[in-house]
């Protein structure tokens, strides 16, 4: 690996001579049963070149036929990013040779893409909407995953030999790109990473795919370009390829805009090449010099004929879209009446769907809050797991908080019980009622209690019976810690003073 | 004693019904006769006796049992070396492919297999398809049993080959621009491009996607009515495969048969006939018109003038799309694979040794022309405008056939020409596939039936163009010729091939 001797311009000065400009292209894979053409499986994981067929391995002889699924979940992804759906548009083959394609061209779209012109406003770390036009989305089809043994750096230089493994080849991808992204100034790293977040939460709440970053189901190629001025044309760009997390979307971005400025300022010009992010050292190393003139002889996929989604097809499948993951959560934030602050920090710990069942479950949203990014936010950081996988369902807290508003429990109670869940020990109520901790509310046993405090204490009795309320307290902690806390405080102040007057 | 190995299909199989003869006579019949003559005429590159006496046994015993069967159960068939069969070498007539084993059935090969059709073996082809001669495979030339000094056609030389010697009553071709045809015209058989679609593409090697059309090559027209029956219909594994079922070819050619065109209107292509035709080859032509006339048919003149730009589209095309479909021949999966003699063994320069090995000189020179046609830049000056031909030859074509039901000219402008004659001028090598290439641009069905001797003794072609779909309507024709033809001669022209020497 060489690195370019460059030093960096600051960010902050670099965002004050250069107007950066983004455009980011992100693949997804979709999480069908097959793959894009053929009938062999698609699972994670599985031993190397066991999910194939004589398709996917691109055998003499061997033809394409269209996954249904894989086109209404690339209707679908195009809807959810308004974008107009093809009424016709065919496949191209892209022509190059390398061995993890096995057929030696990619079965893509090229001038028919599937869904285009749309947009997507995307939702800022303030609560700023911005917008991100959309060019088109295409469906393709995934290259096999090559591996280089021998090797110091896993990349083919220096490799003794290398392995194909076709499982991946033919997973079906869509594409998305977008229109060049102006006027991010400043915020350019946080924008694109918030787009790819969206995306990716799109992605699931429209339950085409997995959408796990760390598998590699979305992948993002970052294009920066700086130039002088937002009115400038646009400057020469880069594309960071394989950027595979939130963070490194945002650091990415950032580095190539200080590294850019850097050459710039120097008088130097920017090279249009593909660059490699290195997560470890957070820069961007020069790939292979991309022109324009790179030739993949596209030419319309004869094997394959147009696919014509039906109008009334697309209107289905509109009318079906799922709440999109950012109308939704401003909707949920009115309805529950939490603040900006709030709702962000419940996104970000993961913990809106959470709160949303408990809240279904006849939680109030503030107690449901209460709960998820307190105690079990606590519980989760304490054992380093995210909170869906603690061990309590937004059932058990619907459940334990029905127990306190009936007064069943107190709230100390309340969280004495949670800890017996997360112990596994069972519900809010079979705990309660194993353990006997469900508050006294007959006045009897509690009177008799009450008595025998009153009959040990003579002195405080009198002390209140002449007006100084004072020492109350010392009265009910002791009927209290003899009631073993299960009685209700305000009722049992409420006897005492009954008593004594 | 029948003599087996001149039968039609459709007499064999009459015959294995009848229990005049059993699966096992007749396919010994034929390995024999392979056994005699192949040594001389090469039309096999892989010969499967065991495989093919296997199912004839089981079809005799299945037949022993009453047991219900597929009217050619029994019947052998020889396949072309383009279309992959699970356990048997496919070569495409290529060194790329010496020894590759493929693990699937083509689609026709399962339907073949399912009726319990005996496989010969695989037949000798031009390398993956590129070819009038069969010249270009690596796999040795393939006589013409009509004269051994003479090409048997091509691609498909070794099929047509076999039917004309009599080394199989069946087999089955593939035409992208003529290489089911062409070789039937030039061995005295019948052969039929079906209407593209009408037969699943899945397992044939491509050449063309667009253009690649398998089909029956036979001695009789009823014989391809039945083969075409059978391999024909939707397959869900061929995205451009028609819905159609493939039905109604025999009952048309069994309607022709009877002799009579009333009522029917037969175009002659004036763009496919005349200038360029051997005399021989235009007076047979012109003979059978007359036939065709008497049987009560009304003979029309149309005229199609973007046929004359169809070679010069067709070899944009083909080469584009051959160029891409060729890629995966790199030797990282399968077949050949060749390491450079010096430097680095990288996945690029065992890739470019593999194909400078493997490919010979008429694949390499299809392959650079078609990248060459689908670069940037040249794209819509070459592959963009023969895309634009080709509409205009689909239009010509629905023009003609609202004036006539079937359109006819020769298959082939002359008939079989001597080894090497033609090895070294492509050019004049691709203009044998003048008559016949629109077909394949337009998607039409076409067939060549033979009609004839001209004055080198040669037999020659007569072709039969249906409209989309239609591929019965040149059944009835081609059915009605062949009867009115043989009733002339007083036999099958086949009969009058020589005698070939059985080696010793």
């Amino acid at each position: 690996m060489s690195v370019e001797a460059v030093d960096l311009v600051a960010y902050d000065e670099a965002v004050t001579q250069y107007d950066p400009v983004i455009g980011i292209e992100v693949h997804v894979e979709l999480g069908t049963k097959t793959k894009m053409f053929c009938s062999a499986e698609v699972e994670f994981g599985g031993e190397p070149n066991t999910q194939v067929t004589p398709v996917s391995l691109g055998l003499p002889g061997a033809l394409p036929v269209v996954n249904g699924t894989a086109v209404e979940s690339a209707i679908k992804i195009g809807l959810a990013l308004n974008c107009t759906i093809a009424e016709s548009c065919r496949f191209a083959r892209k022509n190059y040779f390398y061995p993890d394609v096995p057929k030696n061209f990619q079965t893509s779209q090229y001038d028919e893409p599937i869904a285009f012109d749309g947009y997507l406003d995307v939702e800022l770390d303030d609560g700023e909407i911005f917008r991100v036009e959309i060019e088109r989305a295409h469906m393709e089809e995934d290259a096999g995953k090559n591996t280089h043994v021998g090797g110091s750096t896993g990349r083919i230089h220096g490799a003794e030999y290398s392995l194909v493994d076709y499982n991946r080849a033919g997973i079906p991808l869509v594409e998305i790109v977008t229109r060049p992204i102006e006027g991010a100034g400043t915020r350019a790293p946080e924008v694109a990473r918030a787009y790819v977040q969206t995306l990716r939460d799109i992605f699931r709440a429209l339950d085409v795919s997995e959408a796990r970053m760390e598998r590699g189901n979305v992948r993002a190629d970052v294009n920066l370009s700086l130039r002088p001025t937002p009115q400038s044309p646009l400057g020469t760009r880069t594309e960071t390829k394989n950027v595979n997390s939130f963070r490194s979307i945002e650091r990415a971005v950032r580095y190539e805009v200080q590294r850019q400025a850097a050459l710039l300022n120097d008088g130097k010009s920017i090279t249009q090449e593909t660059r490699h992010w290195h997560e470890d050292t957070g820069v961007t190393t020069a790939g292979r010099v991309k022109s324009d003139a790179e030739d993949y002889r596209y030419f319309p996929e004869p094997d394959l004929v147009p696919v014509e989604p039906s109008r009334a097809w697309v209107e289905e499948l509109r009318a079906t879209l799922p709440e999109l993951p950012a109308v939704k959560r401003r909707r949920l934030r009115e309805e529950w009446n939490y603040s900006d602050v709030e709702m962000r920090d419940v996104v970000n710990a993961g913990a809106l769907e959470l709160i949303e069942t408990t809240v279904a479950g006849g939680t109030s949203p503030a107690a449901a809050r209460k709960w998820w990014m307190g105690e079990l936010a606590r519980y989760a950081k304490d054992n380093e797991i995210d909170l869906a996988t603690v061990p309590v369902t937004p059932a058990h807290i619907a459940e334990l908080q029905h127990l306190i508003d009936e007064k069943k429990i107190n709230d100390k109670i309340g969280r004495q019980v949670l800890e017996a869940v997360l112990a596994g020990e069972g519900t809010p109520a079979q705990i309660v009622s194993d353990k006997g901790l469900e508050i006294v509310s007959d006045d009897g046993p509690l009177l008799e209690v009450i008595d025998q405090v009153l009959a040990d204490q003579p002195d405080i009795v009198e002390k209140v019976r002449s007006g100084n309320m004072g020492p109350i307290g010392a009265i009910i902690g002791a009927v209290m810690k003899a009631t073993r806390g299960q009685a209700d405080a305000g009722r049992v102040r409420e006897l005492v003073l009954e008593r004594i007057r | 004693m029948t003599n087996i190995i001149k039968l039609s299909a459709n007499d064999i199989a009459e015959k294995l019904n009848s229990g005049e003869l059993t699966s096992v006579e007749v396919t010994q019949a034929f390995l024999d006769r392979i056994a005699a003559v192949d040594g001389t005429i090469n039309a096999f590159v892989t010969v499967t006796a065991d495989d093919a006496l296997t199912t004839a046994r089981e079809v005799d015993e299945l037949r022993a049992q009453g047991a219900t069967l597929h009217p050619l159960a029994g019947v052998p068939i020889a396949i072309k070396d383009v279309v992959v069969t699970d356990g048997v070498q496919t070569t495409a007539g290529s060194k790329m492919l010496e020894g590759w084993i493929p693990p699937y059935d083509a689609t026709l090969v399962e339907k073949i297999k399912e009726a319990k059709l005996p496989i010969l073996g695989k037949t000798n082809m031009d390398e993956f398809a590129m070819g009038s001669s069969t010249e270009h495979s690596a796999y040795g030339n393939t006589l013409n049993p009509w004269d051994t000094d003479r090409i048997p056609g091509g691609s498909g030389g070794g099929s047509a080959a076999a039917l004309a010697a009599f080394e199989a009553p069946l087999a089955i071709g593939t035409d992208t621009g003529g290489s089911i045809r062409q070789p039937g015209a030039v061995t005295g058989t019948v052969g039929v491009k079906p209407t593209y679609g009408s037969v699943s593409r899945y397992g044939l090697i491509a050449m063309a996607s667009s253009l690649d059309q398998a089909g029956p090559v036979t001695r009789t027209v009823v014989d391809a009515a039945l083969l075409h029956e059978l391999i024909g219909g939707h397959d869900p594994k061929d995205s451009t495969s028609l819905p159609d079922p493939a039905e109604g070819y025999v009952a048309a050619a069994q309607q022709g048969l009877t002799g009579d065109l009333t009522g029917v209107r037969i175009g002659i292509v004036k763009e496919l006939t005349g200038e360029g035709y051997q005399p021989g080859v235009q007076a047979r032509f012109e003979e059978s018109i007359n036939t065709l006339r008497a049987a009560g048919a009304e003979i029309v003149e149309v005229s199609c003038p973007s046929f004359t730009s169809a070679l010069a589209a067709y070899y944009l095309i083909m080469p584009a799309e051959a160029s891409s479909n060729l890629a995966k021949f790199d030797g990282m999966r399968f077949g050949l694979r060749v390491e450079p003699t010096e430097g680095p063994v990288t996945a690029e320069r065992v890739m470019a040794a593999t194909r400078g090995a493997g490919f010979g000189d008429e694949v390499k020179r299809r392959i650079i022309i078609g990248t060459y046609a689908l670069s940037s830049g040249y794209y819509d000056a070459y592959y963009g405008s023969a895309q634009k031909v080709r509409t205009l030859i689909q239009r010509d074509f629905t023009a003609a056939f609202e004036k006539a039901d079937v359109l006819v000219s020769p298959t082939s402008p002359t008939t079989a020409f001597k080894f090497g004659e033609k090895l070294d001028d492509p050019l004049a090598m691709y203009l044998n596939d003048i008559a016949t290439i629109p077909a394949n641009l337009a998607g039409v069905p076409g067939m060549s039936i033979p009609n004839g001797l001209s004055d080198d003794g040669m037999p020659v072609g007569f072709q039969i163009l249906a409209p989309i779909r239609e591929d019965a309507r040149m059944y009835r024709i081609g059915a009605a010729l062949e009867s009115a033809l043989e009733k002339q001669w007083g036999e099958p022209l086949i009969n009058r091939a020589p005698e070939l020497e059985a080696q010793a």
